[in-house]
């Protein structure tokens, strides 16, 4: 059972909490634009990366589980 | 079917009742908007039209269209045509808002990131500290003036600096209050109407404001320039000259510019902690729980501006049902810029489209009990603002969603951070009679809306 990040454009103002919570998995650059830099992150990421989803201001990003 | 149907053109939505066969439902729309509101999602479902003057405007509500209305681009839906009644208060040429890429690069840059809240939670703190120094162990306050007051000063403090704010005084925050008491929605006629008289003392609030601003930047002239660490928005503005060595920027666009920035977080601030407090101090048990989670925050007597940036789940829950029974702002608007089809609804070019937060924060499918204030559901498990993204929406939505949200939360944690560990707060009126002056596009408390003080017994 795999897991993913997924993040909404229509939602993000690049607000940069979720590279506060998760810097390996998250990059905003200066113009507020967000970069999923590892879209299916090591196990071990999973508490930082469920931090950045809860606090995300616009809860543009979410968590995916793999069906299979 | 085949593919060579053609496509269905959604029919218009249907027109709610009340037009009056002159402007419409223009004076309905100055004397009861939260009726004409409630009543177009009655008669006519998620999609209804009235009419300001000649000026038709379609009104979506509910989750599916509240969605296709906030996730539209602006090259669909444009902001800057939908609000005329903010120009003569900016200012001509002081933008309404920026693009969402433009928004998205300011954000990052500008006083609003993550990185600087500790900083203003410590500022606004502050504020709140001086504003109480000067009360008695009693006494009463006006919660609309109180509140408004409060709120210029942590808002020029944050987003201008210590140092401008330093130089106000309560005359910037009632001349500002009269800028906000411009907004007749009679400006979709015509926003300079001869003879309206909240639009001749808005015209005389913004000279006002120019005049003061203008005092303060000659003041600053005449001096020495203080070190760089002390400088704030207006040193930077006043050290931008032009090519040929004058300045770039006069006293009145200097003033545009600060009434624009400060604008989305004033009265918008000050009337959510005012409805926080009200609603607290109508369910004495939500404050009992609010200011024992309060007592047990800082029993290490901890700093308000590190505890207001942390989890305070009872008094962020009593915040956010505040602003969902009381949204700062009712109605959203933007201009279709061409024949659009928003979850099925025809809205035609030039129409201007509403989003109502007043409506979606009250849906009963979202919200059991809609018309009680309910802080727990906020907590686990129910969490009906994150469960009803499209309809909790006191925010907006989308691209343009509040970029201020973080911040005013952290302001109204701080602000009762200081306030109900200190005092004991209580009604001065029957607790029914505090209501919203809706005669104006921005809403605020009605007065009479006093309320008590009295230091705690700690």
């Amino acid at each position: 059972m795999g897991w993913r990040v997924v993040v909404d454009e229509d939602l993000c103002q690049g607000h940069s909490t979720c590279e506060g919570e998760a810097p390996e998995v998250f990059e905003v650059s200066q113009q507020g634009d967000l970069t999923i830099l590892v879209a299916r992150p090591a196990d071990d990421q999973r508490a930082a990366v469920e931090a950045a989803v809860k606090y995300c201001p616009t809860h543009a990003l979410s968590l995916q589980e793999d069906n299979t | 079917m085949t593919t060579t149907d053609t496509p269905v053109v959604p029919a218009p939505p249907p027109v709610v009742s009340g037009d009056d066969g002159g402007t419409g439902h223009l004076e309905e729309l100055r004397r009861d908007p939260l009726g004409l509101m409630a009543r177009t999602r009655a008669e006519c479902g998620d999609a209804g039209r009235f009419r300001l003057a000649d000026q038709e405007v379609v009104l979506l509500t509910g989750p599916e269209a509240n969605e296709a209305f906030f996730r539209a681009p602006d090259e669909d839906l444009d902001q800057a045509a939908a609000y005329p009644f903010m120009t003569p208060i900016f200012g001509e040429g002081v933008v309404f808002d920026a693009p969402p890429e433009r928004r998205k690069e300011m954000l990052h840059n500008q006083a609003l990131r993550d990185r600087f809240m500790r900083g203003h939670a410590e500022t606004i703190a502050a504020e709140v500290e001086r504003m109480v120094a000067g009360w008695d162990d009693d006494g009463e306050i006006d919660l609309l003036d109180w509140f408004a007051e409060l709120t210029i000063y942590t808002s020029s403090a944050c987003l201008i600096g210590r140092r401008f704010r330093e130089q106000l005084d309560g005359r910037f925050a009632a001349l500002y209050h009269d800028l906000e008491k411009g907004t007749d929605a009679l400006a979709y006629v015509d926003p300079y109407a001869p003879g309206v008289e909240s639009f001749r003392r808005r015209d005389e609030a913004r000279v006002g404001l120019v005049a003061l601003v203008q005092e303060i930047m000659d003041g600053r002239a005449a001096e020495e320039r203080p070190p760089s660490d002390d400088r704030d928005l207006l040193d930077v503005l006043m050290s931008i000259r032009d090519d040929d060595g004058t300045d770039r920027f006069s006293a009145d666009e200097v003033t545009g510019m600060f009434i624009s920035m400060m604008f989305a977080g004033h009265h918008t601030t000050s009337g959510t902690a005012a409805w926080t407090l009200i609603e607290l101090l109508r369910h004495p048990e939500e404050m009992a729980a609010v200011q024992a989670e309060l007592d047990q925050l800082f029993a290490d007597s901890s700093e308000v501006s590190f505890g207001a940036l942390r989890e305070i789940p009872r008094l962020e829950a009593a915040i956010k049902e505040a602003l969902r029974l009381h949204p700062p702002l009712i109605l959203v608007l933007r201009k279709a810029t061409r024949d659009l089809d928003l979850a099925g609804h025809a809205v035609p070019e030039g129409s201007l489209v509403g989003a109502s937060l007043s409506v979606s924060n009250r849906l009963p499918e979202a919200f059991p009990e809609r018309d009680a204030f309910r802080p727990e559901r906020y907590l686990d498990p129910r969490h009906e603002d994150v469960e009803n993204p499209w309809s909790w929406l006191p925010f907006g939505g989308g691209r343009h969603r509040c970029v201020g949200a973080a911040f005013a939360l952290m302001q109204l944690k701080a602000i009762f951070c200081v306030l109900l560990q200190q005092w004991d707060m209580g009604l001065a009126q029957a607790p029914d009679s505090y209501q919203n002056d809706h005669s104006k596009m921005v809403v605020q408390l009605a007065q009479p809306c006093a309320a008590t003080y009295r230091r705690r017994d700690r």
